[in-house]
């Protein structure tokens, strides 16, 4: 048993390559749960975990509140904008009153990047990173890593392209540091002005480029981000060239690996990152990335709170 | 009232002194430097196996008084600096109000007067209410006692408007004092860009922001003839781009900040905001370009940037934390860990970077242990192995990266106008 999980989980960077191997192993036994007519199990009953979401999100929230229920936990969700959040009152000071309330994990998500490790420095109770500010998105990166591995048998020499606005992704970040742990061949892509040259130093295995074609070229796995117009605070690419130069259609897909897995974190944008052409094909794992979400946040939950 | 340092090194770069001596006071002036003093009816301090030096000057201090005394007042920022060693200190203009003015000036002087046990001279804006655009009132504050012009924090971006500035300083006989910061390359950053800060999804604030504004300083330094001083210098660019302008003669100098020349992006703590400050700490190679500055000569002062927060703003996320750290205690111990233990300098090398380093920059009458000056003396030592406990800071605030660190040497006793204002617990 893991005693970094104990802590928490803020970041796939600072965890073990078995933890990661435990967690996903796991999620697939939680996997057939989803099918079953009683989906409730009693594994976390009595315990109470706090979904803190400083910022708006459906899947995630969604996702960690079914999971930490199937679980057999009791759930509390709070969305900053109906908290005293609004009130003016600071982030320590919000994390200590919920804190005083004894939960024994808190799921965060914040605007800010390190938000939850800073409060990790603080409080007692283990925080869970649903999504910290550009940096990271630990469950977003499991569950990717999940859906690979339902369709291939490894994830080590897989070349997986990320396309898209690379600066301001945490899923990229994330994803960055599972796939450079297993080997596999990362290429970073988009507008220069989105895909900082650091970028390459960040973890092994991983190459940057421009030009999609070129990223796309014999790829097992292409991952598509939303371009985040609220992380931009300037013209960072001219909007209406973004989806000739950037945007998956079915054309890039034929260069690919012939059975080439199509990914995007969600929410997608029709017309701006991917066509409906190929949203909705075969290659698609769009759908399978939502469901294995349950699946690797109740193995997350159960490692963090048992 | 007679006062005799006996059995110390005395180290004055100013007259040449490097020996062992003794150093008689008599009614706040410096009356004697010589071997063997007679100390007969005297108050003797021993400072055998000790450096008697000068009194040390940081020439940038954020006192926050008036406005943010919540912080820090010009009380407890004076009593941190005489913790640190420092004799005399000049504070920054960034207070509410603004220090455009000469009442604000006077209100400063005064305050210190009284509350300060160290000499406090007041650095006045460049731009009423550091806003950018129009003048402050430069020769009156002047006169009522500034020694230099900034706006610290908030720089000139208008071309123009820092050229009328430089013509009227160099008038006034005072230097212009720029924080080089090219506000929309900087903005939104929180620390150094490069690969640490790609890597926690922060906002960079690339050494370009520096570079380009300290370019444009020099030219205009030139097309003005003011004396000009670039304020922590970060980059390893910008300390070239000093070195080059001295060597054409250009009355240009630069200051350096403990942090910058023994921190870099890399030995941040993620997300403390303990290590926030502008400029932020950078990549290695520019921590290796300021300290070979300062054993060159690029750099010639030693100054802290001494940035106090309440508790309560640098416990935030940290993008919202504002940028600053605490300085004046530690500026001896870091310097002698990184610059003399390591024998990049001498110990008289570095007496001049706390001393007739600042003095001249400024033009004050400091910074020497002449007979007949004002005894200013700062006294410390290179052994003495201590931890800096920032829970025991004289400063009103806690916010320093150094806490817990070891030092091997640092102040022992700190003496303004004869008197001793500080000796270390």
């Amino acid at each position: 048993m893991s005693t970094t999980l104990a802590k928490g989980l803020l970041g796939i960077e600072e965890l073990s390559k078995p933890d990661i191997e435990s967690i996903l192993l796991r999620a697939k036994d939680f996997q057939h749960v989803q099918h079953q007519p009683i989906k409730k199990m009693d594994l976390l009953r009595g315990k109470m975990i706090v979904n803190l979401f400083f910022e708006s999100s459906t899947r995630t929230r969604t996702s960690f509140e079914i999971a930490a229920k199937r679980l057999g936990a009791d759930t509390i969700s709070i969305t900053a904008s109906g908290s005293s959040v609004s009130k003016g009152e600071s982030l320590v000071d919000t994390l200590n009153t919920l804190g005083a309330m004894h939960p024994d994990a808190i799921v965060m998500r914040h605007a800010s990047s390190g938000a939850p490790h800073f409060l990790a420095r603080y409080l007692p109770t283990p925080i869970i990173n649903a999504g910290d500010g550009t940096h990271e998105h630990p469950t977003q990166a499991l569950l990717d890593a999940r859906t690979i591995l339902d369709l291939r048998p490894g994830l080590e020499g897989l070349r997986v392209a990320i396309i898209g606005d690379i600066a301001h992704s945490r899923v990229a970040r994330s994803n960055v540091h599972l796939l450079s742990k297993f080997n596999a061949n990362v290429v970073l892509c988009g507008p220069a002005t989105l895909l900082p040259k650091e970028l390459a130093n960040i973890a092994p295995n991983v190459e940057l480029t421009n030009d999609m074609n070129s990223a796309i070229k014999d790829a097992d796995v292409i991952m598509m981000l939303r371009v985040q117009l609220e992380r931009q605070h300037e013209v960072m690419f001219p909007a209406n060239e973004y989806f000739k130069f950037y945007g998956l259609r079915l054309e890039h897909v034929e260069r690919a690996k012939p059975n080439v897995i199509v990914m995007h974190p969600g929410p997608i944008n029709r017309g701006r990152e991917l066509s409906s052409e190929v949203a909705d094909s075969q290659q698609s794992a769009i759908l399978n990335q939502v469901e294995n979400g349950v699946a690797v946040r109740m193995a997350v939950l159960e490692r963090v709170l048992n | 009232m007679r006062l005799v340092i006996k059995g110390g090194r005395v180290i004055d770069p100013a007259n040449g002194i490097d020996d062992s001596m003794d150093v008689a006071i008599e009614d706040g002036l410096i009356k004697e430097v010589a071997a063997n003093i007679d100390a007969t009816g005297s108050e003797v301090m021993d400072a055998g196996g000790m450096i008697v030096a000068p009194g040390f000057i940081d020439m940038h201090v954020h006192l926050r008084d008036p406005g943010f005394e919540y912080s820090e007042t010009i009380e407890t920022g004076g009593k941190a600096a005489a913790a640190g060693g420092f004799t005399s200190i000049c504070c920054m203009p960034n207070t509410k109000p603004v220090n455009d003015n000469p009442t604000v000036t006077s209100y400063i002087i005064e305050r210190a007067r009284k509350l300060s046990p160290v000499h406090v001279y007041p650095i006045g804006a460049i731009t009423k209410g550091s806003e950018g655009e129009e003048l402050a009132s430069i020769g009156a504050m002047k006169q009522a006692g500034i020694v230099a012009i900034s706006d610290d924090g908030r720089p000139v971006m208008n071309s123009r408007v820092m050229r009328r500035a430089m013509e009227l300083a160099a008038s006034w006989n005072i230097p212009v004092i720029d924080h080089c910061e090219d506000l929309n390359l900087s903005a939104g950053g929180d620390m150094h860009e490069g690969c640490v800060s790609v890597k926690r999804g922060l906002r960079g604030i690339p050494g370009a922001s520096e570079d380009v504004m300290v370019a444009r300083d020099i030219l205009l330094a030139e097309l003005t003839g003011a004396r000009y001083h670039v304020a922590h210098i970060s980059t390893a660019n910008a300390v070239a781009m000093v070195a080059f302008a001295k060597s054409r003669g250009l009355k240009v100098s630069s200051e350096a900040t403990p942090h910058h020349f023994v921190l870099a992006d890399t030995d941040t703590a993620p997300y403390d905001s303990n290590y926030k400050m502008k400029p932020p700490l950078r990549a290695s190679r520019d921590v290796e370009a300021i300290t070979a500055g300062l054993v060159s000569g690029a750099v010639e002062v030693i100054a802290t940037d001494h940035a106090p927060h309440a508790g309560s703003e640098k416990m935030q996320e940290f993008e919202r934390c504002p940028f600053g750290i605490l300085g004046l205690e530690t500026a001896i111990g870091i310097s002698l860990e990184q610059l003399v233990h390591t024998n990049r300098i001498s110990l008289r090398k570095l007496v001049e970077l706390f001393t007739t380093g600042p003095a001249k920059v400024l033009g004050i009458d400091k910074g020497c242990l002449t007979v007949g000056r004002m005894a200013d003396i700062t006294v410390f030592d290179t052994s003495h192995r201590w931890v800096y406990d920032v829970h025991k800071t004289l400063s009103k605030s806690k916010n320093s990266p150094f806490d817990q660190r070891q030092f091997q040497g640092g102040p022992v006793a700190t003496i303004v106008a004869g008197r001793i204002v500080w000796r270390r617990p």
